[in-house]
């Protein structure tokens, strides 16, 4: 029994990583007012970056690093234009995810159909040595790993930090923010950047550990797919931290399917994670009290300090 | 220096907006062709005027501007009013998986009805597709730009299950894709010596729907209040709802019709990918054409022209042919920004501290 149900406990782990990254950050970006639906172009330019990087230099966290960067600068681009100049932040999120995605094409155009070649880390052959959880832990990326501190980290951050508690009520009253002294477009700044730099990760985790190639399409949608996660944690979390794995699992439906010896064409499993996520959005945004309850008051909305 | 706010938005900005977007765009494709160690100006000469050198590759322009401008089109009526369908390239994909039924069932045997049937088919494929996230939105109030994204990879996936199917050409050395499709199934050519269909007149009627529609009636006029003010459209009376569904079927439909195009023309055939990105980048000719069908036309040839030129650089200059989608969408952004000066105007004197420098 064990046997089966471990591979697909590691890919679900593996497959919801991308999404605890990308969803988590875009949810700090949205916590603080700005909707930016441009993970999916910051995803793509920090995947096909870590790629290249990982390629040339060989290093691992160099990679990531360099992915952080290239979706930041993408992420800065959003801020100037949305937080600074108040343009429409649909518009340019929109912008961004179509110049994302045409800029690492180009980018990306000489390394179609190279691979890395990943050696297991001494990390996690000390991690197999862990007795119950080594069996699985040892299976997964220590960028895995990494992504459960990093839950943790945005969950104490929003719910238990001073600075947290400001990043919110710039969120739900800017004004009053404002008014009582913050920095409000600083702080929606420093959100973006921070959704910027997961949605970078992300990529990286892609690129490098999931598929360990570069095509086109690479992120099929899982920065949209994030987005939309973030909506079905009705901003906490906790919860999208649960839903990452949730879609983790409809990404890799197909091995539940294979072992449980059900013949689904293969084309309606692959279409199972947007399928599921049409139907989570319904359920979640047919409830009008709860969606006004927890969206953050000001989410898409400019604001300028009159005088 | 500094930006300040302007009392009254810049009409000349309206304008000039994607003019200038367009001259950072060509700088940027020279920075390119240098890097490359190309002439610059020669090369982007090149690039933008040999693919319009004889009278094939103006018909190759019309057939790529003609879905563009088509969707653009479309797409514009919903943006109005605030209504964002992203979903186009899925509204095509069903338009060709419906009216490609159509063809290989009816196609061989050669009824003059088949194209009729085909367009209206695409047409309601496009819709039905476009109609489930405006559903959605209406009854459930689900984002519509999420959820026509997710159709857009649900589309393609469908398609692919049927050319790697039940569609595939058994004569086809296992290739995925249709067998041809009867002549009684393909759009006839309008200008001799060239590619260019009849779909052509598809756009051309859609620029005139589309200006018949923005501004001259009454609809036109509340959904372009409903994507000013929602609170004002709501105090007037004009549903939010009924502008989602305008909205989303109008565009729906054009983007079918565009799907019918691209295999009742060019291709002749149905292949897994139904467009180059057509619904996408359609979204581009929109906001270039400032949602205005005249304005559309305009940036629907350009983006076309930029797929020929992308197609020449690859054949000629050897550079990936994706640069057609980095310079469409370097344009997008430079529009973007640029359209923050209809708003902000830069004032070179800083007006609360004299003297300094910021």
């Amino acid at each position: 029994m064990i046997d089966q149900a471990l591979p697909i406990i590691v890919a679900t782990l593996v497959a919801g990583t991308p999404l605890i990254y990308a969803a988590l950050g875009e949810l700090v970006a949205e916590r603080s007012g700005v909707l930016n639906m441009g993970v999916e172009g910051m995803m793509v330019v920090g995947a096909v970056t870590a790629f290249v990087v990982m390629m040339v230099t060989g290093s691992l966290w160099l990679a990531v690093f360099a992915s952080m960067l290239a979706a930041m600068l993408l992420a800065l681009m959003f801020a100037v234009l949305a937080v600074s100049f108040r343009a429409n932040q649909i518009a340019i999120g929109l912008a961004l995810t179509i110049f994302g995605t045409s800029l690492a094409s180009f980018i990306g155009k000489p390394y179609i159909g190279m691979a890395i070649v990943m050696e297991p880390s001494s990390a996690s052959m000390l991690a197999a040595r862990i007795p119950f959880l080594g069996i699985v832990l040892s299976q997964l990326h220590p960028l895995t790993w990494l992504s459960w501190a990093f839950f943790a980290g945005v969950w104490y951050f929003l719910n238990r930090s001073r600075t947290g508690l400001i990043l919110r009520a710039v969120g739900e009253s800017p004004t009053s923010a404002h008014a009582l002294g913050y920095p409000v477009n600083t702080i929606r700044y420093l959100a973006t950047l921070f959704g910027g730099a997961s949605a970078g990760i992300a990529g990286a985790y892609v690129s490098i550990v999931y598929t360990s190639l570069w095509t086109e399409g690479l992120i099929a949608g899982r920065g949209w797919i994030a987005v939309a996660l973030v909506v079905f944690a009705t901003w906490r979390p906790g919860r999208c931290f649960m839903g990452a794995y949730l879609f983790g699992g409809a990404t890799v439906a197909q091995l539940f399917a294979q072992s449980a010896g059900i013949g689904l064409p293969s084309e309606l499993m692959s279409a199972l994670p947007y399928l599921v996520t049409i139907v989570v959005l319904v359920l979640i945004s047919r409830n009008a009290a709860l969606m006004r309850l927890n969206v953050p008051a000001s989410l898409g909305k400019p604001f300028a300090a009159e005088g | 220096m500094r930006f300040e706010p302007r009392p009254n938005p810049s009409k000349i900005m309206v304008l000039m907006s994607p003019v200038i977007a367009i001259a950072l765009t060509s700088l940027v494709a020279m920075v390119i062709f240098a890097s490359a160690g190309l002439n610059p100006f020669e090369a982007l000469l090149t690039f933008l005027t040999a693919p319009l050198a004889d009278i094939y590759g103006l018909g190759e322009l019309l057939i790529k501007a003609a879905p563009l401008v088509l969707i653009g089109i479309g797409l514009a009526i919903g943006f109005r009013a605030g209504i964002w369908n992203v979903g186009a390239e899925g509204q095509l994909t069903v338009g060709v998986i419906f009216s490609g039924y159509i063809a290989l069932k009816y196609g061989p045997g050669d009824g003059m009805w088949v194209l009729p049937v085909m367009v209206l088919a695409g047409a309601i494929g496009g819709m039905a597709w476009a109609a489930i996230p405006a559903c959605l939105r209406v009854a459930f109030n689900a984002s519509e730009i999420l959820v026509s994204l997710m159709l857009n990879y649900v589309a393609s996936l469908w398609l692919s299950w049927l050319i790697f199917g039940l569609w595939r050409d058994p004569a086809g050395f296992n290739f995925p894709q249709s067998e041809p499709l009867a002549p009684a199934a393909l759009f006839p050519t309008l200008i001799e010596d060239t590619r260019a269909n009849i779909s052509v007149l598809f756009a051309l009627a859609a620029i005139f729907a589309g200006w018949l529609f923005m501004s001259r009636s009454f609809a036109g006029f509340q959904l372009k209040v409903t994507g000013l003010s929602e609170g004002a459209a709501r105090y007037a009376g004009f549903g939010v709802r009924r502008a989602v569904w305008i909205g989303m079927l109008a565009s729906g439909a054009a983007a079918g019709i565009a799907g019918v195009g691209e295999i009742a023309g060019p291709l002749a055939q149905i292949f897994p990918t139904a467009s180059p990105g057509y619904g996408y980048a359609a979204i581009i000719v929109a906001f270039l054409g400032r949602l205005n069908p005249i304005g559309i036309l305009f940036s629907g040839l350009l983006m076309a022209l930029l797929y020929l030129a992308g197609d020449l650089a690859q054949m000629s200059l050897g550079m990936p042919s994706s640069i057609t989608g980095l310079l469409q969408s370097t344009m997008l952004f430079f529009l973007l920004t640029t359209d923050v000066f209809i708003q902000y105007r830069i004032r070179f004197q800083s007006s609360n501290r004299q003297g300094a420098s910021s």
